[in-house]
Order: C-alpha cells, then structure tokens, then sequence
C-alpha cells in the first residue's frame, strides 16, 4: 500500500476542472462579425442594437448573434458574405451614428463570456496585422515649450512696456532676453519671476543692455518630456480609435518610444497615412488685399503674408501672423449648422484670448486652416515642402471658411462639404502631436500568412505531441501512458494560463508550447528512472514509486530552475513575440512541475496506490 | 523497453582528454568560423526591409533580381523562402535612406512587373533599433549567466559552477560557430532560442550534479573519478530520453514549423546535440580536474561539529 493525502487528490481535480473552464473558450473558433462603436464616443445602448438587428433582418441578413461588448455593439455572422452585405446595410442605414468595424470575434457562447471566460489573445504574427514603433523626439517637445515661452515673454514684455532688442533660446533648457538697459533687465526680471515662479532667471546688468536668461530646471524638462510622450500616446489612441480597429494596442515602451499594433488591419500605408501624420494644424487670416495667383507666378509672397497652396494645388496667402495653434485645441466634432455642414472646435484659454480678438476685427473675412505634416527625411529625399536640417514639412490649406461672427472658445468651421467636416473634426480631434515622431520599426503580417502560420504551428504541436506520445507509451508502458496524460494536463494548463492572462500568443509562442510538451515530460522521465533505478535495487514496487518521487524531487526543482532563470531573463529584456515566447516557456516550466509531481503522483495513486499486492510495475522494465 | 538493460559502466571521465581535445576543435572552430564568415544577421539587428512576396505561380528569381536592379535596388538580396512561390526579398538600409519610404517603393518596382504578386509579410528595421536588439540579445545571455553562476554556485558548489558555467558558454558558442558555418540567417528567434539552450543545457548539467552530489554522500569510498562516473552512467538514460523527446519536438517545428521558426528551431536542435555532450563531457569533466571532492560538497554542519568537538 502506498499513501498520499487526499488533499492532494482533491487539488489536482480542483485544478483541473478550472483549467479545463478556462481553457475551454479556445475550442469554439472564430466568427466574421462587425463591431460598431457610436461616433459621438458615448457607449452603444441595448436599445440601439435591437435597431441595427432589426434593420438588418429587415433587409434579409441574418445575424447570427448580437451583444455588447466594451461599449461596442458586436454583430456575428454565420459567413464572410452575410458580413459583407450586413455592412452595407448599416453602413447604409445607420452609418453616420456608427463607426464599423469588420473583425474576427471568438464564437464562445454567452454564459462564457458573461463570466470572463475568453480564448487565449492572438498576436499580430498569426492575425495579421500592422505594428509600428515611433521614438518620439523628446528634445523636439523641450523645443517648442521654448518657443512657446519666447511668444508669451515677447507678450507679457509689450503689457509691461518694458522694450527689448530680442529673444532667443538655446534649443535645450534656456531662453535668453537681450535688453536695451540694465534697469529694464530688472524689471524684466521681476515680470518673469511673477509669471514663471518655478524656473530660475539670471539677470545679467553687465554688458551692453543686459540680460535675463530663464533656465528652465531638469524636473521641468523631464515633465514636458513625459508629457509630451503622454500627449502622443491619447493622440495615436485618438487616431486607431478612428481607423476603426478592433482591440488595437498603443503602449510606450522604454523612455522614449511608442509602439503600436493594429491587428486585422491590411494595407499599412492607410494606417500609416492617419497614424503617421505627424501634424499640427494652424489658424490664419486669409490675406485678400493681395493676389494669390500673382505671388504665385512672381514666387514672391508680399510683405506680412505668406503663400500656400490648398489640396488642389491653388495658391492661398494667408497671413503670417497666427491666431492659434494646433495645441490650443481641445476639442472638435462635426454636425450641421443651419443646414450647412460644419465643424464645432473648442479651444483653450489662450487660444479662445486670440481668437475672440481676431474675429472681433475680422468679421466677414475668410480665414484658413493650414494643416502642417512634418516627416523626418534624409539628405538625399526629395522634401516636396520646407526642409529644414533633414525634416521636412509641407503646409496645405484644407479649408477656407468666412468669419460670421465674434466667438472665443467654441466655434464653428462653415463653408465645407459634409464628408469634409467629418475628416475635418477627425484631424482636429485626434489632436496634435506634441512632439515629431518617427518610425523606427515596422512590420506587416498578411493575413493569409497569419492563418498559415497558425496552422504551421498547430501542425507541429499536433505531430510533437503524438511522437512524444507513441514514444513514451512504448517506452514506459503503462507509466509512459501516465506520462501522456499527464503531458495532456500539462497542456490544458498552459492554455489555460495563457487565456487567462490574455498575454499575445505568437508563433514563438507556439513554438514555446511545442517546446514545452518536449521538456515537460523531462520530470517524469526523472521520476520513472528513479522507479526502476529502485526496482533494479530490489526495493518493493510500493516503495520504489514512493522512493522514486522523493529523489527525483531536488533534480527536477534544480533543473527547472536553472530554465526558469533563463526565461525570465528573456522575459525582461525581450520584447514582442520574443517575450510571448519566455512567458510560454515559463509558465510552462511551473505547470509542468506542478503535473508531473503532483499530478502525476496522484494518477498513480489512483490507479495502483490501493492494491495491497503489487507484484510489478507497469514501467517497461524487461523483468 | 529499455534501451540500457544493465546498469551502464562507461568509463566516461578515463577518456576525457580525447573529449577536452573535441570540445577545443568545436570551440576554434566556431571562434574561426565566426572570425572569418561572421554571423549573417537577420534584419531584427541589422536594420532593413525584408518583404516576403506569394507569386501566383512559381517565382522567377532572375526576373525579381532584374526589376530591382531596374529600380535602382541592386544591393537586394533575393531567395526562394521555403515553396517555389514564396520569395523573400532582403535589403540592408542604404546610409541615408528612410527604410519605410525604402519598403514601399521597393514593393512598387516588384509589383510593376509582377502583377498578382501578394504581399505577406514586411518588417522594416530602423539601424537604430537593430542595434538596440542586439545590444539587449547580448545583455540577456551575459545576465543569464549571471544569475545561472550564482544559483549554481549556492545550490551545489563552485567548482561544479565553473563546470556548470563552461559547458553552457560551450553550447552558445557551437550554435553560432554553426550559424556561421552555414550562413543561415540568425534572428530574434534564434537568439531566444539561444536563451531556451543555456536554460536547457544546464537542466541537464544539472541532473547530472545533482546525481554526483548524491553519490559523494553515498560512496565515500569512490575515488572522484569513479563517483562521477557512476552518476553520469546512473543518469545516462534519462539524459538521453530527455534529449530524445525534446528532440523529437524540436524536429516537428523544423519541419513543420515553417520558415519562420527555421532558425529558432536550427538553433535549438544544435543546442539540444552539443548540450547534452557537454553537461557530461564539459561540465562534470571541467569539475573532476579542478579536484572536485567529497569534501567540497559535504553538509556545511561538519565546521560546527568540529567547533563542538574542541576542548
């Protein structure tokens, strides 16, 4: 007779049944759905879905189920073709309430996912999909907080009457204000320290005139920094939330980088085209005393103005002063105006100060908005607009509306077509960036590829696990049966973990799983030759099975411990896929131990723990 | 069935010399190899383009080269990736060039002339973020070893740590000495799966030290040589059963894994070869000739008892 406690029994069926009801998701597959998510960004009511159902059927499309899900209402469909058609239709009927979305949705019956229950998260390597890494040019934001300072000292500077003969700033921390005496330097100085109390101004009285120079401090700088990363993390949110992508991913990653994943999304120069605009936008006063066609042949612009060219190309002066820029927005959306199409902005403080001033002076005038597009080019590119060092920016005017009255915070855009306000209100509110951003890095898995490599690596799991199978069960007989099961539980766990914690399976993934069935039985191996090391002794089957747990027990902790230390390594400085792959090998590392001591042991027990007369064991010892 | 019947006898330690001579050849070797063909990087860290078209039927390799040249892409690398119809197009960042710009209007000369071509996958590497890979590859295999040296060192004992150490420094070294013999892309997966081998090989150096930990206790009149000899023939069997089922899992992904995984799974399954000669003939070898003894591994209680003993 040999014993083990019954707890443990109890514990391995316990976990078990859990693993099996969080593995289970996985077995249902995936349906084409649509997912539509309300343009006015509030929530999806249940109301509103029973709508959407209902036009469908009337149109004879038959949805095969219908939820809520985070906000979004998900439509499922039965094939690809029902999908297409019932997009249409809504696109038709409801579009203009709804952004929609074509996705794969995991086809788990309702109960399931009203508990939480769902199918391990696919990566972007066996979906399909866009990924992009930006590095965000932090110095870029320190940059234009300068300049910001420059424009509000030259303000605060004219209030207070003090004159000055210039400003200037280093592009790193500082901004310098040459004076026309040492007593203005002061004044200057007691102006600043008023309005900015936190950074440190040197008054300069020597020399001709004076100086004031304010330094901003580190923390300063590192908080515009993150702010900055911040602001253009929501800005890219912003931005794939328009794209209409289902479960999309915008996480910083290190100091300085951004990284983005779009799954589903195919064709990554129209992700790009939203995603990559590195653009501001910008207010200005048309200038109609002159003629735009004029300066456009001369090349000259006159004096206070500048030329720019709209979307198609005609020139547009406008003038040089700003009335506000793209980071004063706070918010936009687009509707109707007596009828007319129109775009409501919303801007800040400062921006709503300028605004009320120019269109108090400017009614009846047209002005513009100049979207400005900065991209990083190298020395030999052609820059179809500005360069400047190696970034290159081109401004276009995208739309040209009458001032029709005085307004500050809030106003609206007229003068523009109804699918115009709407891409309009989309740029504006997906906001700028506060700083440039590059791409660093960039991949692009087809979709076709993903489904490949799908079944490339269910395909060498399948054919693993069986060799392994075969193997053991001719090696080990009944034990090497045990070991199968035991393999099999193994596996259930680890999708079970997997789907629980939601972590990306990629093919590393997958090839870490595969792995792991090869090394998981390692531990019974270790097991059963310490039962026939036993056996071979003399020592009763009992005993040996006891004997051949306890010593095998410090090998297996050592050696997994030795792959676990690898893996977590790999887990830190690994990134993507490479990190899917060190949390499979980890976890797996855990379950494996956890099956084959204790699991393992407990089958055992069951099967021939209770028989009082063991005369041998089913091992594949030849004796 | 079993595939050792008897209890084995290999006198594994006697014939060490030959085997200390082997493992210097695997190492020159690879050192010379890496020296002198270098390790052919894939664009994880070299930065780049690589695109991997479908074609509708099977490939014309020389009219893919020909349209690049015509575009003015001459540098790019053009192979066959796994079936006739796949086709993996490799380029090196030009100093100067924006690789995403690259990417696109590399896809547009191929396209240009090849209508019906699919495009399954692209990766752009910026030099920058290749260099970071690399950088980051290379600090996760010093840190492993780190962390593996000192989990060894307190779990078993220093000498068995040096050996512990050089047999998993062993198995990195053949790998990439192997990637450079054959020139075969080495990758992010590859570097993992570089990771997954030193984790692996020492698990198996490791059951072995723990069998020979054992036997010091147990054979105290065993010379070092024939206590070693005795764990490494004791564990023999599942040493190699181990490496055989993992083998077989590690072959399923390389046949059927697909190109993707080929060098992941290329790695691992020369890891899988050189580390289980290496935790025998490496590591427990190495230890035997820095005069590993009973005494090195006796329990610490012995200093305690001598201290109680004194007058």
């Amino acid at each position: 007779m040999h014993t083990y406690p019954a707890w443990k029994i109890w514990l391995v069926a316990i976990v078990l049944v859990i693993a099996l009801l969080l593995a289970l998701p996985n077995v249902f597959g995936e349906a084409p759905a649509l997912q539509l998510s309300r343009n006015d960004r509030t929530a999806a009511t249940e109301a509103g879905r029973e709508q959407v159902v209902a036009l469908l059927q009337s149109k004879g499309v038959a949805v095969e189920n219908s939820y809520l899900e985070a906000d979004r209402m998900v439509l499922r469909f039965d094939d690809v073709n029902a999908r297409l058609k019932a997009r249409d239709v809504v696109q038709e009927g409801v579009g203009r309430e709804y952004l929609v979305a074509l996705s794969d949705v995991p086809r788990t019956p309702g109960w399931m996912r009203a508990i939480g229950l769902k199918p391990m998260s696919l990566g972007l390597d066996l979906r399909g999909g866009v990924y992009f890494m930006y590095e965000v040019d932090v110095q870029g934001a320190v940059k234009q907080l300068l300049a910001g300072m420059e424009r509000d000292y030259r303000m605060l500077l004219r209030q207070e009457r003090i004159p000055f003969a210039g400003i200037s700033n280093n592009g790193q921390d500082s901004v310098k204000i040459a004076l026309r005496s040492g007593d203005d330097a002061e004044r200057a100085a007691a102006a600043l320290r008023k309005q900015d109390p936190n950074s440190t101004i040197d008054t300069d009285t020597l020399g001709e005139g004076g100086s004031v120079t304010v330094t901003l401090n580190p923390a300063q700088v590192k908080e515009r920094q993150d702010f900055a990363i911040q602001q253009n993390i929501t800005t890219l949110r912003n931005r794939v939330d328009e794209l209409g992508v289902t479960e999309p991913i915008v996480a910083r990653q290190g100091v300085d980088r951004i990284v983005v994943q779009l799954p589903g999304v195919q064709d990554p120069n129209e992700a790009l085209r939203v995603l990559g605009a590195t653009a501001t936008l910008e207010f200005r006063l048309v200038d109609d005393q002159n003629d735009a066609m004029q300066a456009e042949q001369t090349k000259r612009a006159p004096l206070g103005s500048k030329l720019y060219h709209d979307r198609q190309g005609r020139p547009v002066l406008l003038k040089r002063e700003m009335i506000v820029s793209g980071e004063q927005l706070t918010d936009a959306s687009s509707g109707f105006q007596q009828g007319e199409p129109a775009v409501y902005v919303k801007l800040d403080a400062r921006g709503a100060s300028n605004m009320l001033e120019t269109t108090r002076q400017n009614l009846g005038r047209p002005m513009a908005v100049v979207f400005i597009e900065k991209k990083r080019v190298k020395e030999d590119q052609p820059c179809s607009g500005t360069r400047a060092g190696n970034e290159c920016t081109t401004e276009e005017v995208i739309s040209v509306a009458t001032i029709r009255g005085v307004f500050g915070s809030n106003f609206q855009i007229t003068g523009v077509m109804a699918n115009e306000a709407r891409e309009l209100a989309l740029l504006l509110r997906a906001g700028s960036l506060a700083a440039p951003l590059y791409i660093v890095e960039q991949r692009t898995v087809g979709p076709s590829l993903g489904q490949d490599n799908i079944e490339r690596g269910v395909n060498a799991l399948l054919i693993g696990l069986a060799v392994t199978f075969i193997f053991m069960a001719v090696y080990y007989q009944a034990f090497g049966m045990i070991a199968n099961v035991v393999l099999l539980t193994n596996v259930v766990l680890l999708a079970a973990l997997l789907s629980m914690l939601q972590a990306s399976l990629s093919l590393p993934g997958i090839a870490g799983i595969v792995l792991t069935v090869g090394m998981a039985v390692d531990a019974n191996i270790l097991i059963f030759e310490r039962i026939r090391e036993e056996l071979r002794n003399g020592v009763s089957p009992h005993a040996a099975i006891g004997a051949g747990f306890e010593k095998a027990f410090s090998a297996i902790a050592d050696s997994n411990i030795t792959t676990l230390i690898a893996g977590i390594v790999l887990f830190t400085f690994g990134t993507g896929p490479v990190r899917g792959f060190a949390v499979v090998l980890s976890l797996g590392i855990v379950t494996s131990m956890f099956t084959a001591l204790v699991g393992s042991r407990a089958l055992i027990h069951l099967i021939w723990g209770r028989q009082r007369k063991l005369e041998r064991l089913s091992i594949g010892m030849g004796y | 069935m079993e595939f050792f019947r008897k209890k084995t006898t290999y006198p594994f330690m006697a014939t060490r010399k030959v085997w200390y001579v082997v493992s210097a050849v695997i190492i020159l070797g690879s050192l010379v190899a890496l020296g002198t063909r270098g390790i052919n990087f894939g664009v994880d860290f070299t930065g780049g383009v690589v695109l991997e078209l479908n074609f509708p039927q099977a490939a014309d390799l020389e009219k893919v080269r020909g349209s690049l040249e015509k575009a003015g892409y001459g540098g790019a690398a053009v192979q066959s990736f796994g079936t006739a119809r796949d086709v993996l197009v490799r380029l090196l960042p030009e100093k100067g060039a924006d690789t995403n710009e690259l990417g696109r209007a590399v896809l547009a000369a191929i396209q240009a002339d090849n209508p019906g071509v699919e495009l399954r996958r692209t990766e752009v590497v910026g030099g920058q973020v290749g260099s970071e890979l690399a950088e980051k590859g290379a600090l996760a295999v010093l840190f492993t070893f780190i962390l593996i040296l000192i989990y060894v060192a307190l779990r078993f004992q220093w000498k068995l740590g040096v050996g512990a150490i050089a047999a998993a420094l062993h198995d990195p070294i053949a790998i990439l000495g192997f990637f450079a013999v054959t020139q075969m892309t080495f990758d992010l997966p590859a570097l993992a799966a570089i990771l997954a081998v030193i984790g692996y090989s020492l698990n198996d150096t490791v059951v072995v030290f723990d069998r020979i930990r054992e036997r010091f206790l147990s054979m105290r009149k065993g010379t070092s040589e024939q206590v070693i000899d005795a764990s490494i023939n004791e564990t023999l069997s599942r040493t190699i059963m181990t490496s055989f089922t993992t083998m077989l899992t590690v072959l399923a992904l390389l046949f059927f894994g697909g190109e993707i995984l080929r060098g992941f799974s290329t790695a691992l399954t020369v890891g899988i070869v050189v580390g289980t000669y290496s935790s025998i003939y490496v590591a427990s070898a190495l230890a035997l000739d820095l005069k590993l003894s009973a005494r090195d591994l006796l329990p610490v209680q012995k200093d305690q008892d001598t201290v109680d003993d004194m007058p």
